[in-house]
C-alpha cells in the first residue's frame, strides 16, 4: 500500500502543512495530515521543509529569561526519569488503515460498528477533540455521497479504492481538500468500496431536503 | 559487539567533518543579500556534535552548552504560543530533558538541531497546552544502510542556515505573517495557499536524503 506512493496525485496544500508543522490543526485535520503522509513521501518532505521552517522561527524569537535553576532543574528531572517519553504503540503492518489511523480505529473495514447515512453509504465517528470532526466513509463500489457544500474545510483521504467528483478522480492515497466554494458529489468506483477519512472544520451542508433532515439525525 | 557499535557511533560526526564544514562555508554561498558565514556552519555542526555526546558519554557539558542556547529561545516559543510564563518554563525544562532521552533518535542528514527541538516544543505544545492527542506519520524504518552519510549532513546543516537567512531577507510584512502561523495567531483558512517561502535547496536536500532511506529499505 505504501509504496504505490508514485500514483499519489493529489497531496496536501502548504496551509496544511505549515499548520501541521506548527502544532496549530485541530486534531481532526492533524489525523488526515499524519495518515496521508504516512502514504506519501512527497508530503513527508514538504513537511520536513515546514519543520525546518519552524525551527528558524524559534531560532529568532527573542530569547526570554528562564529561571536561575533551570539547568539544575532540569539535569534533575533527567536523572529521576521524571520526563517519560511515549513509546510508539505497535501497529500493523497489513491494514488498510495506516499506522497514526490504527490508534484511533480498533478494527478491519468488516468488523467496525458502521452506521448507515442513507444510499448505502455509511459511517464511522472518529474520537477527537471539538474544534472538528473526523470520520470514516464507506462507499460502496458505483455509488455516490450525496450532494453537499462546505462551510468550512473539508479534507478527504482516500484509504482505499477510489472515488471521482467533479473535480477529478481521487485514488487511493489522495486526499482532496475542498473549501466552501466546492459543492461535489463523489462517486465511488465500480470494483470496490470506497474507504475515505474525512474531516471537516464546521458540519457539511447537504442540498436537498432529504438528505438535509437525515443530517439533523446522522450528525454530519 | 557493544564496543564496536559504540566505536562506530563515536566516529559519526568527528571533528574533521566540522572542519570540512567550515571549508565548505568559506565557498561563501550567496542567500539574497546575506552570506553564509563559516561562523555559522560551524556553529550548527556544533551542536551537531553536542547532541552526539550526549548520546555517546551523556556528556552534561554539552547538554548545558546546547541549554543556554535553546532553553531560552524554546521558552519564548511557548510564551508566544499562549503559554504562561510558569507553563512555558516547565515545558522548555520537559523540552530540553526529551533532547536528552531522545539524542539517540537525533539524525543530521535529516535536520539541523534547530528543527529537531522545534518538533519536540511543537510536540510539547500540543499535549500541555493544547491538551490533545497528537496523531504522527509512523516513521521509515531505517534499512541497513541508512546511516546517516556525513556529506549529506553537512549539507543539511548548511541549506538550514541558508534557509534561515532568507527567511530573514524576507519583507518584514510576509516574515511576520510567517511568524503568526507558527505562533498559532493564524488559523490553517487565513495561511496563503502559497506562503511564498524560501524553501530553495533544502527542498532537493530532504528529498533526496528520504530517497536514499527509502532506497535502502528495499
Amino acid at each position: 500500500m505504501m509504496n504505490d506512493m508514485k500514483q499519489i496525485k493529489h497531496h496536501l496544500t502548504e496551509p496544511l502543512l505549515m499548520g501541521y508543522a506548527a502544532g496549530t490543526l485541530p486534531e481532526a485535520f492533524n489525523l488526515v495530515v499524519a495518515t496521508h503522509i504516512t502514504m506519501c513521501d512527497t508530503c513527508r518532505a514538504a513537511l520536513a521543509e515546514y519543520e525546518a521552517v519552524g525551527g528558524e522561527v524559534m531560532l529568532d524569537a527573542e530569547p526570554v529569561d528562564i529561571a536561575e535553576d533551570a539547568l539544575a532543574a532540569t539535569l534533575a528531572k533527567i536523572d529521576g526519569g521524571l520526563v517519560k517519553e511515549t513509546p510508539h504503540p505497535a501497529r500493523k503492518a497489513d491494514s488498510v488503515f495506516p499506522g497514526p489511523l490504527q490508534d484511533y480505529v480498533s478494527g478491519e473495514i468488516d468488523s467496525l460498528k458502521w452506521r448507515k447515512v442513507g444510499g448505502g453509504v455509511s459511517q464511522l465517528v472518529l474520537k477527537t477533540s471539538k474544534d472538528a470532526s473526523v470520520r470514516l466513509l464507506r462507499i460502496p463500489a458505483g455509488t455516490a455521497v450525496p450532494d453537499h457544500g462546505h462551510r468550512g474545510t473539508e479534507l478527504t483521504l482516500v484509504l482505499q479504492g477510489a472515488f471521482t467528483d467533479e473535480e477529478d478522480r481521487f485514488g487511493t492515497g489522495d486526499v482532496e481538500v475542498a473549501n466552501e466554494d466546492l459543492h461535489h458529489k463523489p462517486v465511488a468506483e465500480k470494483g470496490m468500496d470506497c474507504i475515505c477519512l474525512a474531516a471537516t472544520d464546521a458540519p457539511l451542508r447537504f442540498n436537498g431536503l432529504v438528505p438535509r433532515i437525515a443530517q439533523r439525525f446522522i450528525g454530519i | 559487539m557493544m564496543t564496536e557499535t559504540n566505536a562506530l557511533a563515536k566516529a559519526k560526526v568527528p571533528a574533521a567533518i566540522v572542519a570540512k564544514a567550515a571549508t565548505v562555508a568559506q565557498q561563501n554561498v550567496k542567500v539574497g543579500k546575506r552570506k553564509v558565514t563559516a561562523d555559522a556552519a560551524n556553529k550548527r555542526m556544533a551542536w551537531v556534535v553536542q547532541v552526539n555526546a550526549i548520546r555517546d558519554s551523556q556528556d552534561r557539558s554539552a547538554f548545558s552548552e546546547l541549554f543556554a542556547y535553546f532553553a531560552p529561545r524554546v521558552k519564548s516559543f511557548l510564551m508566544k504560543s499562549g503559554a504562561s510564563p510558569d507553563l512555558a518554563e516547565e515545558c522548555t525544562q520537559e523540552v530540553m530533558a526529551t533532547l536528552w532521552n531522545k539524542a539517540h533518535m537525533f539524525d543530521p542528514a535529516k535536520a539541523s538541531v534547530s528543527t529537531w527541538i522545534f518538533t519536540i516544543a511543537r510536540n510539547r505544545k500540543i499535549d500541555i497546552l493544547r491538551k490533545q492527542r497528537r496523531p504522527e506519520p509512523e516513521d521509515l524504518p531505517w534499512g541497513p544502510e541508512a546511516e546517516p552519510d556525513q556529506a549529506e549532513a553537512i549539507g543539511l546543516q548548511q541549506e538550514t542556515e541558508q534557509l534561515g537567512k532568507a527567511m530573514a531577507a524576507l519583507p518584514d510584512e510576509q516574515r511576520k505573517l510567517i511568524e503568526r502561523a507558527y505562533f498559532g495567531e493564524l488559523s490553517h483558512s487565513e495561511i496563503a495557499a502559497e506562503t511564498g517561502l524560501p524553501l530553495g535547496t533544502i527542498k532537493s536536500r530532504i528529498r533526496l536524503a528520504l530517497d536514499r532511506l527509502r532506497h535502502a529499505m528495499k
